[in-house]
């Protein structure tokens, strides 16, 4: 097996290689003074300057951020409750149904994702004259439904490899189910939850498509303004807004790593 | 305390996925017109109908073209790289950087590819500097751009089940196989590609069932001649506002990728 060990270590390094070099090299080219993303004139903040001066990107950004938390925090109480029930009621009524809508969003493309919300939302205008145009709130209300799919299932899994032991165990002992809910379920799944509330963040600050449909006029999120950016031909600023998200990006993955023990203490 | 936890998720699917669905249907069957909004709810089998027009049927076949290249190629890539790293000492480091890109975002992966495959990009720089060819060629724009940014953006989703099902499988069945004198080759054929045979299916179809309805990546690096179903219905939205018609269309693929994603549902959760 020496032979195979070593053609797959190879394959390894250049599959590797495949998804980190265009990342590597878009973070070096955001320090380059040149326009031309081919030759080096020397390090500098030049298009760092220019990103943060562009009132387009910056509003843009802000909007995704607000867009992000709020969707992320929904999805995570709708989603968190959704996966207990998961993990924890056994058979329930149509409980294939509701597994079967929870993870639609999951599997099926975000074009139809966002084509369908966006005709139900003009048609809920209609109807009962809510929610009143398109903007920020439908962006959220899109979002935190393909969110809480994910949070769901974070949760169930984690439920699941928990066990239900420490709950009976505490209902044994005299306390009341909301109160076993409060003291010993809650805190078990409380990795889980910010696993999902990160996830469901990370979606919400990438998703063009969704965004796209259900946005109305005025309220163009981050990825929108660089699809359309994109679709004309890249710029120097987008390397560096790049560069920024993956810092951000990063940071919080690392809290989230630091912080995963001490949550699940 | 049961209902109070599954009142909120019943009655927000119901409303933002299970709803939309049938609206889908209903506004299939509107007429469309030039108003606000553009359509008159009715019985109106017309956008049904425009189904047939052999332009749809061209997106039709492109999308599933792009969905079913994009599959294999991440097979063909990402069973090696999950059955390394199922053998690898530090597998799960290796796991996590295979899961690490999906993290950074689709956008500013494809902000990278441009950059490299942009007539002044990188590859042509450095093709140019070492003389291998005398003009830049038009990498961007073209079906081999867009199915590199597609295999680049879905690979984690492929390795992942693969490497589930790669993991779980004894080693000391292969260990035997060898003893007995099977040659490598035949070790891998017969014990260790149909063991992993159900990764294999769940990971084509959570390649193939989103590469299918894709639109940002065929958009943005693929040549403007290749249309996809994502392509057409963004379009028959977006530039025609024909609302009816596009309905009409999101009903077809919604229809297509059904079946791949319950097949999806049932392989999925064991082997992820």
């Amino acid at each position: 097996m020496i032979r195979l060990s070593r053609f797959l270590s190879l394959w390894l390094a250049g599959g590797f290689l495949l998804l980190y070099l265009p990342i590597a090299l878009l973070v070096a080219i955001s320090f380059n003074d040149s326009r031309l993303t081919t030759e080096w004139t020397g390090l500098s903040l030049r298009w760092y300057r220019a990103l943060a001066a562009d009132n387009a990107l910056t509003g843009a950004a802000w909007l995704s951020l607000r867009v992000g938390v709020a969707s992320a925090t929904l999805a995570t109480v709708l989603g968190g409750a959704a996966g207990v029930a998961l993990a924890r009621f056994g058979r329930f009524a149509f409980r294939p149904v509701f597994t079967g809508l929870l993870t639609a969003p999951l599997v099926l493309p975000d074009l139809l994702i966002g084509l369908s919300l966006l005709l139900l939302f003009v048609v809920l205008e209609q109807a009962i004259g809510w929610p009143a145009g398109r903007g920020a709130l439908t962006i959220i209300l899109a979002h935190a439904t393909v969110g809480l799919a994910f949070v769901a299932i974070t949760v169930q899994a984690r439920l699941a490899d928990a066990g239900t032991m420490l709950e009976e165990a505490a209902m044994d002992l005299g306390a009341t189910p909301a109160r076993a809910f409060l003291r010993i379920t809650l805190p078990l799944m409380a990795p889980a939850l910010a696993a999902g509330w990160l996830l469901a963040f990370t979606l919400s600050l990438d998703d063009v498509v969704v965004a796209s449909f259900v946005s109305g006029p005025g309220a163009s999120t981050l990825p929108m303004v660089v699809f359309s950016t994109l679709r004309l031909g890249a710029t120097p600023v987008l390397n560096a807004l790049a560069t920024v998200l993956l810092a951000l990006i990063a940071t919080l993955l690392l809290a989230a790593s630091r912080l995963g023990p001490v949550l699940r203490r | 305390m049961r209902r109070l936890l599954l009142l909120p998720g019943w009655a927000w699917l119901s409303l933002f996925v299970a709803a939309p669905v049938g609206i889908l249907a209903a506004i299939a069957l509107a007429t469309s017109r030039e108003a606000v909004p553009p359509y008159q709810l009715g019985l109106d089998w017309s956008s049904l109908a425009g189904l047939a027009d052999p332009y749809y049927l061209h997106g039709l076949l492109g999308s599933l073209r792009i969905g079913a290249v994009t599959a294999i190629g991440c097979l063909l890539i990402g069973y090696p790289m999950a059955l390394g790293i199922a053998r690898a000492r530090h597998g799960q480091v290796l796991l996590m950087l295979v899961i690490l890109p999906f993290w950074t975002g689709l956008l500013l992966r494809l902000t990278a590819l441009i950059a490299i495959f942009r007539d002044e990009g990188m590859l042509n720089h450095a093709l140019l500097s070492l003389g291998l060819i005398t003009r830049p060629i038009a990498f961007l724009h073209s079906d081999f751009a867009m199915y590199v940014g597609l295999i680049y953006c879905y690979l984690p989703f492929m390795i992942l089940p693969l490497h589930a099902r790669l993991a779980a499988a004894n080693p000391a069945l292969e260990q035997a196989a060898a003893d007995l004198g099977a040659p490598p080759w035949r070790v891998f054929a017969r014990i260790i590609l149909p063991l992993s045979r159900p990764g294999i299916w769940a990971g084509l179809a959570l390649v193939f069932v989103p590469v299918t309805g894709e639109y940002v990546i065929p958009e943005l690096l693929g040549s403007p001649a290749s249309l996809t179903m994502g392509r057409v219905i963004w379009e028959e939205f977006f530039e025609n506002r024909d609302w009816p018609q596009s309905a009409a269309l999101a009903l077809v693929l919604l229809a297509l990728l059904l079946l791949p994603a319950l097949a999806f549902r049932r392989t999925g959760p064991r082997t992820i």
